[in-house]
């Protein structure tokens, strides 16, 4: 078993040597079936006798009232929301992703640093800025990013909420009054910030357009290489 | 859009006020205030750790020992971007004198020892000015032990570096915790060119002292009400 790697230092406190676990993060886009697909992924794990610990960006116990507040009424400068999501994210990696690691479970992220890096991005922070926030994360062995067009998302979202969301619409980025329009250009723009990171961060970036049966079979042999590679080393 | 340049040139100044728990700090930038204001100088106060929203989180961490050292610090930084965006910047580009009860430089030296990385706390506060002026309290450890301890014997677990498990005596952690800190700051005042003061003078000594200094450093007159720039 070799140690498990972080960007740069892991958080105070944590032992790389003692995380014996696996990291596997799915990204992508609301509606593009990340919480299907690691429902799928998890049972079939779990049958094949790994212990499964699913995580993903909701509310930790620390910030989650004051920043679903805080998201009501829109008062925050994008730079105290970046933070505010930052603390969310370091409170939930050490109580809940690190401990999963160190118990030696298979991790499977429901999205991970990225989508909170892209967020931030988009909405004018530093990019060298935003990785020195989150470099005290633990590197996955694998990250799926669920790829998905405007068209397919746009319709799988009507389909599930009959409604846009404020923030997945990029509302409060100025990028038009139109909520169509600009929740079009804000995944347009989240898209590219994944494309750009892809080639930083190495996502395997998975054809999401499909059916579920087809990308359920296409994500578990993925996982499963990863796995056997894990296991060779 | 996050854009907030540190060298960008700002018409306000920023008067920064830094020492352990017990220099007097809170006096001397209280006085400060006080000061400036009977003048009629555009003057505003800010503290660390005070913005409504985060405040609320912040307490409920604490209370119940939530906070590793990296959501500790996090937490902070929240609470300073939130001041820092929507107070301080706004009124430095409109030509205030912006005084802190504390700075980002509290977070480099308590986040520091609690094992935080140096580099990535710089990092984070990398959008923060440095101060004009950055008022550094210095007081022998004993002495502002002593202040301390004589008169609020309630220690708070974070206060008192209980996260750190220094020592399982609350008063005796507080006094290394304290020890770090102020190693830490020491470490730092050339870097950031605190200027500092003895904190041992008395109140009304360090106060003649401290607004000499500002009067040398920053044109007031520019500053006044009834100069428009």
């Amino acid at each position: 078993m070799s140690p498990q790697r972080f960007y740069k230092l892991p958080p105070p406190g944590v032992d790389p040597a003692k995380l014996s676990g696996t990291l596997i993060v799915i990204e992508g886009p609301d509606s593009s079936g990340r919480s299907t697909h690691i429902g799928l992924l998890r049972s079939w794990l779990e049958e094949q006798g790994y212990a499964v610990a699913q995580v993903g960006l909701k509310r930790s116990n620390l910030v989650a009232a004051e920043l679903e507040k805080a998201k009501q009424g829109n008062i925050l400068s994008p730079r105290t929301l970046s933070l505010f999501y930052a603390t969310d994210f370091y409170d939930q990696l050490e109580n809940q992703i690190v401990p999963a690691l160190r118990a030696g479970f298979v991790v499977l992220s429901d999205r991970y640093i990225y989508t909170l890096m892209a967020r931030d991005i988009v909405r004018g922070a530093e990019p060298g800025w935003v990785e020195s926030i989150y470099s005290m994360a633990p590197v996955p062995e694998a990250v799926f990013y669920l790829m998905v067009s405007s068209k397919t998302l746009v319709d799988r979202t009507f389909q599930a909420h009959a409604e846009l969301d404020y923030w997945e619409s990029g509302m409060d980025c100025g990028l038009g009054r139109d909520w169509f329009s600009s929740f079009l250009k804000y995944q347009r723009k989240i898209r590219q910030e994944f494309v750009t990171m892809q080639k930083a961060y190495g996502f395997d970036v998975v054809n999401a357009n499909r059916t579920i049966p087809a990308l359920d079979a296409d994500l578990k042999g993925r996982v499963q290489q990863v796995l056997s590679r894990v296991e060779k080393r | 859009m996050i854009v907030s340049r540190r060298e960008e040139h700002l018409p306000g100044k920023l008067i920064a006020v830094e020492g352990l728990d017990g220099s007097g700090k809170s006096t001397q930038i209280h006085l400060v205030h006080q000061w400036l204001r009977s003048k009629g100088y555009r003057v505003f106060f800010t503290e660390w750790n005070s913005s409504s929203l985060v405040r609320e989180a912040t307490k409920k961490g604490k209370k119940r020992q939530l906070l590793t050292p990296t959501t500790f610090s996090l937490i902070h930084a929240t609470d300073f971007a939130d001041r820092y965006e929507r107070q301080m910047l706004p009124l430095l580009r409109a030509g205030y004198i912006v005084l802190c009860d504390r700075y980002i430089f509290t977070s480099f030296a308590r986040d520091a020892t609690r094992g935080c990385d140096q580099t990535w706390l710089r990092e984070m506060y990398g959008f923060a000015r440095i101060p004009d002026i950055t008022f550094f309290f210095r007081l022998p450890l004993e002495v502002a032990l002593g202040r301390i301890l004589e008169g609020r014997p309630q220690l708070k677990y974070f206060e008192a570096g209980m996260d750190l498990g220094l020592s399982p005596d609350i008063t005796e952690s507080f006094r290394v915790f304290q020890g770090r800190v102020l190693d830490q700051y020491l470490k730092m005042a050339d870097e950031y060119g605190f200027t500092v003061m003895d904190a041992t003078l008395s109140v009304h000594e360090q106060q003649k002292r401290v607004r000499s200094a500002i009067q040398e450093r920053i044109d007031l007159a520019l500053y006044h009400k009834r100069f428009f720039q």
